[in-house]
C-alpha cells in the first residue's frame, strides 16, 4: 500500500484542460496576510457541469480561496475567473452568477425562511413574477417548502443548511459554492444533503465548486485538489488519485489456502500471501479482475473482498501525514490567522 | 422560460430513481441598473421593519425612559421649578427632549442590530450581493430611521398628557425632525459598527456617546445664561439642532406669557446670531448625511 509520494511538481500533469472557457479558471493566486501565506500559487480549471471539491485539512487554505473566488477577500496576487469574469475587475458579474454557502449560517434567524429567500431574490434582482415559482422550486427541493412560513431561529442545524442551499439556488447560478456544507452535521443530514447536491447536477446546469475535509465527501466529485499549507498538492479524480496511491486489496477465504495460491502464481502470475487467515495480494482495478479470477481459477473459494484504497491513503502518500495529524498542526496556524484577521 | 414547479407527491420519490427531468424555472439575473439598487434599498429597508415589529417587547421597553422622564422627573422637579416656568409645566418644557431621547435609542438599536448581522454571519449575505455597499448602506439608514421615527410617534401620543395641542402643521414638524434625527443617529451607529466589531463595545461605546449629547443638548434647560464651557459643548452637541427647533415649534402653539417665551425657548445663539430652526434643521441633515458617506465608504472597502 505504501508507493513513494508523488512530488509537487507532478500535481499539474493531471488533467486540467487550460483556457478561459471553463466555470472556473485561476491561475497563481496567492493571499497574504502580513507574514502569513494563507494561499502560495494555485492553479486550476473547473469545467462547465462539472462537480469539484477541495480536500485538506482545516487551515490548508481552501476557505481562503473559496473567498477569493467569491470575491469576498481581495487576492494578493494571480488571477482568477469565475463563470467568465474576473473576480477582482467584475466583481459583480462574479457576484450575480454564483451562489454561495458557507460553513457558518447566514441566514436572518428572525425572518422566516420565506422572507429570507424573498431578501435574497430582491438583492440578486431575480424577476419579480419568476420569485414566486422559483423560491417554490428550491424549496421542495431541500423539502421546507412545507416549514417556509417558520422563523428560522426554530429550525435544526440540518434544516438551515438545507434552507441555504436552496437560498444559493435561488437566483440559478451557474456556480454553486459550497463551503464545507456538511460539517456539523449528522450523518443521516449529511447524506440527504448530498442527495440534493446529486439531485441538482440532473436539473441544472450548474458547476458545484465545494470544500470538504471528510474524505468520503470527495469521493462524489468528479475531480478533486488535495490541498495543504497553502498550495494544491495534486489534482485528479478520486479514482486516478487512489490508483496512483496503489492496489485494491483482494482477499480470499478458502479452506485449502496452497492450492489457491499455487494457483494464482501459475494463471495470473500473482504472488499472494496469508494475511488475516486468508490468502491477500494486491492488484490494479480489482473489480474487473475478479470474473477473470472467478472464470480462470479452478479453486474452491468461501469468499472474497475487495478493499479500494481510500483517499486517507491519497492523502498520506503525498502529505506524509494523515489529515487528522495535519488539522492538529493547523490549528495553531489558525488561530494566529484568526488574530491578524479581526485587526 | 418554463416556470412548471413540482408537486410534493413528486419530491417525496426516490431522487435516484427519478427519470423525468422536471422543467426549471430558469431566473435570469439582468445586469445591475439603478432600478435593481432601488430594489436593494427598499429591502434592506422592509427588513428593519419586519423586525422592529416582530419585537413588540423591543417597542414597549424603549417607552420607559420616556415615561420615567417625563411623567417622574417631570412630575416630581415641577414643584421646585414652578417659579422659574412662568407657570409652564416642566412636562411640557421637557416633551420634545424627551421624545429625541426615545428616537435616539431606537436608532442606536437598530444601527446594533448591524453588529449582530456580523456576528451571526447576515452581513456576509449582504456583501456579497451584487448591489453596491452604498445600497445596503442607505437601506439599512433609512430603515433605522422608519422605525425609531415610529417610535418617537408612540411617544408623540402623549402629547395632549402633557398640554401640548395635536395641531396639525404642528405634528408634521416634529416629525420632520424625529425622521432627520433618526436618521442621523443611525448613520452615526452604522459609522460606528464598521469598525466596531463586539457588541459590547458597541454598545458602551454609543451609550457614552448618546447620555451626553442628551444631557448637554438643552433638553432638560433651556440654552440661555449657561457657563462658557456648557455653552460651548451645547452648541457642538448636534442633538442641540434637533431639540431647539422642536421646542419652538411647540411653544409657538401654545399661549404662554412672553416672559416665558423669552426664559424657557431662547434658542440657540451662534456668537449672538439666531440660528433658524430650518438652518438648525440642516444642521442635523447635514451631519447625518456626512456620517453616511463616512459609512458607506467603510463598508466598500474589501479584505
Amino acid at each position: 500500500m505504501s508507493q513513494p509520494a508523488t512530488t509537487p511538481g507532478e500535481a499539474h500533469a493531471a488533467p486540467a484542460p487550460a483556457g478561459a472557457g471553463g466555470a472556473v479558471v485561476v491561475s497563481g493566486l496567492t493571499k497574504n496576510y502580513g507574514e502569513l501565506e494563507a494561499v502560495r500559487g494555485v492553479d486550476f480549471t473547473v469545467e462547465v457541469g462539472e462537480t469539484f471539491g477541495f480536500l485538506g485539512p482545516n487551515g490548508a487554505g481552501k476557505s481562503t480561496t473559496i473567498s477569493m473566488l467569491c470575491t469576498l477577500v481581495s487576492p494578493s496576487g494571480g488571477s482568477a475567473r469565475v463563470a467568465g469574469h474576473d473576480v477582482v475587475g467584475e466583481r459583480d458579474e462574479v457576484r450575480r452568477h454564483i451562489g454561495l454557502v458557507f460553513q457558518d449560517t447566514t441566514l436572518d434567524g428572525y425572518l422566516s425562511a420565506e422572507q429570507n429567500l424573498r431578501l435574497h431574490a430582491e438583492l440578486y434582482g431575480v424577476p419579480k413574477a419568476l420569485v414566486g415559482p422559483r423560491m417554490q422550486q428550491v424549496m421542495e427541493m431541500v423539502g421546507l417548502w412545507e416549514r417556509r412560513g417558520s422563523l428560522v431561529n426554530h429550525f435544526s442545524g440540518g434544516m438551515k443548511r438545507r434552507l441555504e442551499i436552496a437560498r444559493g439556488l435561488l437566483h440559478s447560478p451557474r456556480v454553486l459554492f459550497l463551503d464545507e456544507p456538511t460539517v456539523g452535521l449528522d450523518p443521516q443530514t449529511r447524506r440527504s444533503i448530498w442527495g440534493y447536491i446529486r439531485q441538482l447536477k440532473t436539473q441544472e446546469e450548474i458547476t458545484i465548486f465545494l470544500t470538504t475535509h471528510y474524505m468520503d465527501e470527495a469521493e462524489y466529485c468528479d475531480r478533486i485538489a488535495i490541498m495543504d499549507q497553502g498550495r494544491i498538492i495534486v489534482l485528479d479524480t478520486p479514482e486516478a488519485l487512489k490508483a496512483q496511491v496503489g492496489k485494491d486489496r483482494v482477499q480470499i477465504e478458502t479452506d485449502d489456502s496452497g492450492p489457491v495460491i499455487a494457483a494464482l502464481k501459475e494463471r495470473f502470475d500473482i504472488d499472494a500471501v496469508m494475511a488475516e487467515g486468508k490468502v491477500t495480494f494486491g492488484v490494479t482495478d480489482g473489480e474487473r479482475f475478479l470474473p477473470r479470477l472467478f472464470a480462470e481459477l479452478g479453486q474452491p473459494i468461501k469468499g472474497i473482498s475487495v478493499a479500494r484504497p481510500s483517499l486517507d491513503d491519497v492523502f498520506l502518500a503525498h502529505t506524509g501525514t494523515t489529515i487528522r495529524d495535519a488539522e492538529a498542526q493547523n490549528n495553531d496556524n489558525m488561530r494566529n490567522l484568526a488574530r491578524l484577521m479581526s485587526r | 422560460m418554463a416556470t412548471r414547479t413540482r408537486t410534493a407527491s413528486e419530491l417525496a420519490g426516490d431522487p435516484g430513481a427519478a427519470v423525468e427531468v422536471p422543467e426549471v424555472a430558469r431566473v435570469r439575473v439582468p445586469p445591475r441598473s439603478a432600478r435593481s439598487e432601488l430594489r436593494a434599498i427598499k429591502v434592506v429597508w422592509k427588513r428593519e421593519l419586519i423586525r422592529f415589529s416582530h419585537d413588540r417587547l423591543r417597542i414597549l421597553t424603549a417607552l420607559m425612559q420616556p415615561f420615567l422622564f417625563l411623567f417622574v422627573l417631570g412630575t416630581g422637579l415641577s414643584r421646585i421649578a414652578s417659579t422659574g416656568t412662568h407657570g409652564v409645566s416642566l412636562r411640557t418644557f421637557v416633551f420634545p427632549g424627551v421624545l429625541c431621547m426615545a428616537v435616539m435609542f431606537t436608532a442606536m438599536f437598530s444601527a446594533a442590530s448591524l453588529v449582530w448581522d456580523r456576528e451571526f454571519g447576515f452581513l456576509r449575505e449582504m456583501m456579497v450581493a451584487p448591489v453596491r455597499r452604498s445600497s445596503l448602506v442607505l437601506g439599512k439608514c433609512l430603515g433605522g430611521a422608519t422605525v425609531a421615527a415610529f417610535q418617537g410617534l408612540i411617544v408623540l401620543v402623549l402629547a395632549g398628557l402633557v398640554g401640548i395641542p395635536y395641531a396639525g402643521g404642528l405634528l408634521l414638524v416634529i416629525v420632520v425632525l424625529m425622521v432627520m434625527l433618526a436618521f442621523t443617529i443611525t448613520a452615526f451607529g452604522v459609522m460606528v459598527a464598521a469598525r466596531v466589531t463586539q457588541i459590547q463595545s458597541f454598545m458602551a461605546l454609543m451609550q457614552m456617546a448618546i447620555m451626553p449629547m442628551f444631557f448637554l443638548s438643552g433638553a432638560l434647560f433651556p440654552v440661555i445664561g449657561l457657563p462658557l464651557w456648557l455653552s460651548i459643548l451645547n452648541r457642538i452637541d448636534p442633538l442641540t439642532y434637533a431639540v431647539d427647533p422642536m421646542r419652538k415649534a411647540i411653544f409657538s402653539h401654545l399661549h404662554v406669557s412672553a416672559a416665558a417665551r423669552h426664559d424657557l425657548v431662547p434658542g440657540v445663539t451662534w456668537f449672538g446670531w439666531h440660528v433658524p430652526g430650518a438652518l438648525e434643521a440642516a444642521v442635523v441633515g447635514l451631519l447625518g448625511t456626512a456620517m453616511l458617506g463616512v459609512a458607506i465608504f467603510q463598508f466598500s472597502k474589501t479584505d
